[in-house]
This record gives C-alpha cells, sequence and structure tokens, in this order.
C-alpha cells in the first residue's frame, strides 16, 4: 500500500521535476540536459512577445477575480432574500455555467459576440462618427471579452463558494445586530462580511488561478491579444524549448504560491470564527 | 428561509422598507443575472439556431432552417467515438488509480503526514494544466522513454500520437480530481464499521465490497462525473499528445470554428456534444441510483 501510494506520487511529479530541471538547461536544444545555467531565464524574460502574453494574462485574472468575487458574493447574498422559484432558476443557471465544457462556452461566446459587435458597431459608428477616419468606438474582441467569458464561470463558483459559508454562518450574531439598532449595511460590515471573508478570499484566489491557466476559452474569444496559456501553446507547436521550461517553471511556482494561501485561508474557515466585538 | 438582515423584520415594517429591500435585492443579482443573460443564454441560444442554418459562401453563417447540420454530423463520426471511448476508459482508469490511493489517504495514512500527502496530491492540479501536458510530449517523445528503452536494447516503439498517449495524459491531468472526493467520502467512513466486518468473519475482500466500496460510492460517483465532464469537452490533451492522429469533438469544434469556418456545422457539432454529454450523465445517474438502493437494502 505504502509503496503503491510512492509510485503514484513518482508519476506525479517527476514530469513537473523533470520541467524545473531543464529549465536550468545550459545547451540550446530543449531535449539534451547540460548542466546547469540560469542562463534562459534573463533570455525568456527579454522576450518581448512573452513578457506582453504575461501582463495581458495578469490583467485578464486579475480583473476577472475581482468581478467574479464582487458579483458572486452579491448573488450569493441576494439569493438568500429570493423567492424558491427564483432560487432554483439561478441554480440551474449556476450548474450549467459549470457544466458546459469550457470549448462549448469558448465558441459559443465567439459567435454571439461577433454577431452582437456585428448589430452594435454600425449604431456606434452612426451615434460617434469619427469624421473622415475610422469611427472613435468600436467594439472588438481582445482583453474585455476573456475577461467577460472567464467572470461568468468564475462567478458560478464563487457563487457556489460563498453560499457553502452562508449556510454555516452563525445566524444569531446578525439578529443581536439587528436587534442592537444597527441598519442593515453596518450589520453587514461588521459581521457578515467578516464571517464571509475566507470563502470570498479563496473564491478570489480560485478564480484567479483558472482564469490565469485558462487556455481554451481564450483561444476562441481572445481576437488579436495573446495570453499566457496561448502563447505557451503555440510555443509548444512549434517545438519544445528551454524556454517553455522557465515559464513553466516560472508559473507553477506562482500557482503553487496561490495554492498554499488558499489551503491556509479554508483551513482557517473550517475551525470556528472567534466572534469579535 | 430569510436571510439575516430580515431578522429585523421584527421591528415595525413599513411598505417603504420592504420596497428598499427588494431593490437591494434586485441590485444585488443585476450583474449575475446580466452576465448569464449575455455570455450564458445568449450565447447558447445563438448556436442552437446557427446549427439549424447554412454557411454562407465566405464562411460564417447564413440564416435558414435546415436539418443538414444534424444530418452532416456523421462526417465526425470519428470525433465522437474517440471521445466516447476514451472519456470512459479514462474515467475508468482515474477511479482504478485514485482509489487505492484515497483508500491509503483515508484509512492507512498517521494523521501527521496525511495533510500533507493530500496536499502534494492536490498541488499539481493547480499547476497549469497546459504545462503539465506538455511534460509528457517530453517524456513520451522521440527522444523521451522510447530513447530509453532503444539505449537498453528493447525495440523502439513509438508512444506519442497514440491512444495511449493521449490516456496517459489524461490520468495524470485528472487524477488529482478523483481522489480528492473518493479521499473525503472514505474519510467519513466510520472506521470501527471495518472492524465490526471483520470480528463478524467477513474477509477483507468482503468487508471492502460490502461495506467500504457502498459507503464510498458518493465520493466515486463525484470523481468519475467531474471527471467525465472535463473529458468531454476536452481539447488540449488529444492536441498535444495525440497530434491530429487521435482527436475528439474538441478538437474537431476548433478546427471547424477557427480554420474552415463553418459555423452551423460546428455549432450542430456543440449541441450535439452536449446532448449526448447530458444522456450519458444521465444514464449513469439512472444506473448508480439503482445501484445504490441495492447496497442500501445490502446493508440493512
Amino acid at each position: 500500500m505504502r509503496i503503491y501510494a510512492a509510485a503514484v506520487y513518482a508519476f506525479l511529479y517527476s514530469p513537473i521535476a523533470l520541467i524545473v530541471l531543464f529549465s536550468f538547461n545550459a545547451g540550446r536544444s530543449g531535449t539534451q540536459f547540460l548542466c546547469c545555467s540560469l542562463d534562459w531565464y534573463p533570455r525568456t524574460f527579454g522576450n518581448v512577445l512573452m513578457v506582453e502574453a504575461l501582463i495581458n494574462t495578469l490583467i485578464i485574472a486579475g480583473t476577472t477575480a475581482t468581478l467574479a468575487t464582487v458579483f458572486g458574493t452579491m448573488a450569493a447574498l441576494g439569493l438568500q432574500r429570493v423567492s424558491r422559484l427564483a432560487r432554483l432558476t439561478y441554480d440551474v443557471l449556476i450548474y450549467v455555467a459549470i457544466i458546459i465544457p469550457g470549448i462549448v462556452i469558448g465558441i459559443a461566446t465567439l459567435v454571439a459576440l461577433v454577431n452582437l459587435f456585428g448589430i452594435v458597431n454600425p449604431l456606434l459608428a452612426v451615434l460617434l462618427p469619427g469624421g473622415d477616419g475610422p469611427p472613435p468606438l468600436q467594439l472588438g474582441m481582445g482583453l474585455g471579452s476573456v475577461i467577460a467569458a472567464h467572470t461568468l464561470f468564475t462567478m458560478a463558483l464563487v457563487i457556489v463558494i460563498v453560499r457553502a459559508r452562508i449556510s454555516g454562518m452563525d445566524r444569531s450574531l446578525i439578529e443581536a445586530s439587528a436587534d442592537l439598532y444597527a441598519t442593515p449595511w453596518r450589520t453587514f460590515v461588521q459581521i457578515t462580511l467578516p464571517q464571509l471573508l475566507p470563502a470570498v478570499l479563496s473564491g478570489f484566489l480560485l478564480s484567479f488561478t483558472f482564469s490565469f491557466d485558462d487556455f481554451v476559452i481564450a483561444f476562441f474569444v481572445a481576437g488579436p491579444i495573446t495570453t499566457l496559456p496561448i502563447y505557451l501553446f503555440s510555443a509548444i507547436r512549434r517545438g519544445v524549448t528551454p524556454e517553455i521550461n522557465v515559464i513553466a517553471t516560472v508559473v507553477m511556482t506562482v500557482s503553487l504560491t496561490l495554492l498554499v494561501i488558499v489551503q491556509q485561508l479554508l483551513q482557517r474557515q473550517r475551525r470556528p470564527q472567534p466572534a469579535k466585538a | 428561509m430569510t436571510s439575516g438582515v430580515a431578522a429585523a423584520a421584527a421591528l415595525p415594517v413599513g411598505r417603504a422598507y420592504r420596497e428598499r429591500r427588494s431593490m437591494v435585492t434586485a441590485m444585488l443579482l443585476l450583474p449575475t443575472t446580466l452576465w448569464f443573460l449575455l455570455l450564458l443564454l445568449m450565447p447558447l441560444v445563438v448556436i442552437l439556431v446557427f446549427s439549424f442554418g447554412e454557411r454562407a459562401p465566405a464562411g460564417g453563417y447564413q440564416p435558414a432552417f435546415t436539418f443538414a447540420q444534424y444530418l452532416n454530423l456523421p462526417a465526425r463520426l470519428k470525433a465522437f467515438q474517440n471521445t466516447l471511448t476514451l472519456a470512459p476508459i479514462g474515467t475508468v482508469l482515474c477511479v482504478l488509480i485514485a482509489y487505492p490511493l484515497a483508500y491509503y489517504l483515508a484509512v492507512k495514512a498517521g494523521p501527521r503526514s496525511k495533510t500533507l500527502l493530500l496536499t502534494l496530491v492536490i498541488v499539481p492540479f493547480w499547476t497549469s494544466f497546459l504545462i503539465r501536458t506538455y511534460a509528457w510530449i517530453f517524456i513520451l517523445g522521440g527522444k523521451g522513454i522510447p530513447a530509453l528503452l532503444a539505449w537498453i536494447g528493447l525495440p523502439e516503439i513509438r508512444l506519442i500520437n497514440t491512444p495511449f498517449a493521449v490516456l496517459v495524459g489524461i490520468v495524470y491531468g485528472y487524477l488529482p480530481l478523483m481522489v480528492f472526493p473518493i479521499y473525503v467520502s472514505l474519510e467519513k467512513l466510520d472506521k470501527r464499521l471495518l472492524e465490526a466486518s471483520a470480528d463478524l468473519g467477513a474477509t477483507p475482500i468482503g468487508t471492502f465490497r460490502q461495506v467500504t466500496l457502498p459507503l464510498s460510492m458518493p465520493g466515486l460517483i463525484t470523481g468519475s462525473l467531474l471527471v467525465f465532464i472535463y473529458l468531454m469537452g476536452e481539447y488540449l490533451i488529444p492536441a498535444l499528445l495525440g497530434g491530429g492522429k487521435v482527436f475528439f469533438v474538441g478538437n474537431a469544434l476548433v478546427d471547424l470554428f477557427l480554420q474552415s469556418r463553418n459555423w452551423p456545422f460546428g455549432s450542430a457539432v456543440a449541441i450535439g456534444l452536449v446532448v449526448i454529454m447530458l444522456i450519458a450523465i444521465a444514464l449513469y445517474m439512472r444506473a448508480l441510483g439503482r445501484e445504490r438502493v441495492r447496497s442500501d437494502v445490502s446493508l440493512v
């Protein structure tokens, strides 16, 4: 049993270890290992296209995580106060958003947005004529469409996580707060929000990781822009280079850090929260 | 079920208060509703409409009402066949490999090492999927395992771009997703039941079949549903490890939308995929529903 477990862990970790090892390759080719150098690190981060893709991805993941967390938390709170039928409708939509394969979401969003822009852009051109030049405001694929598509399914995840937390929350504090004539807003800020915080934060980090990692949806709706996974995918298609190993190592380090933070937060959430005055 | 804020209802409540309250509720749900309408329902309706349309000569869509796209689905039969064989096989392989590990973690591992070992299972899942799949191009590719085999004198075999490579990618990618739910249900299992079963003379295999397995069913079901759902829409693993020879419906979709720009046919394929997926899940749940009833009876 122990040996079996060890074998599975070896299976899980040796590929990762191999990538990290090869990122310190001194050789030029990706498949032969010459120990050891950090050469490829500055070279990779000196690549303008890579850095641009990384920045795009960080902007997308940061915005997605913020929107998904704020809107998802709002919805989770709102769903506590609606009729059973309305809640059921939202439940169905939430699970549809989670269950539909990313690739289907990607193509459906692409097709829908292209058509929507086809209707909206001529209108915008009439409303805001640009004189001789092209119209000043035209919608198109780019950062915005990726953020919008990512926010859809990460928001659904945040709703699920935050609602689980709400159902485990101590109601008596909220009632006490209301009895003591706190306004609903004050009760929310002083009582509800602190209790929800671990779930909200882990929702944020999960959304960030999902968005940062997503290839398939961005592949369809990114239009002219490149995200890091898209960049990596085309680099892999071109062939194995030490550059990919460097990016992989850096990305894994970042996601690992985030994961450790999520774990800590979830662990705190499992313990009962000390009530603060 | 009223919210905590509604506890204020104990105070004198006027119409103004109620109106304000429903305003607040509407505001809370507004962004989510907008998103669901514009980025979930509208896109799904659009591809549903497109799937009954025709391809415009220059690519894209041209309005029509025809079942031609659906009747043409057999043109992508191979992709559906691959998906519908490799996705279930991959799911089963994940169960077979994940179960013993989850059992070890939940029942055998010491409390201290357990947390660490569990974290180690989850870590790969949170590192980039693309990168983890890429690692196997490296290992299974010409200069990886095949070269190693040739070096020790065994016949060189091709591993990359085969169904085997795709299955390795699947198991590697989704194993953590399977271990976790099974672990959770085994963890909840009352260990005294195992002792009781052994005391009553059951063999270890008997105990496993009559106690452990039925009680870990919820985790097994959750895990395999999760993995199966992901696999049905898989694109990256076949794209990177199947090399155009072993392709899934996801790969056919990318081809149809981004290369040949046949949107109506692509939409029909997408709708077909979702429908097949839902049918498969429904059948699975029904089969298990019966199973679970039976195991409940045998437990009594």
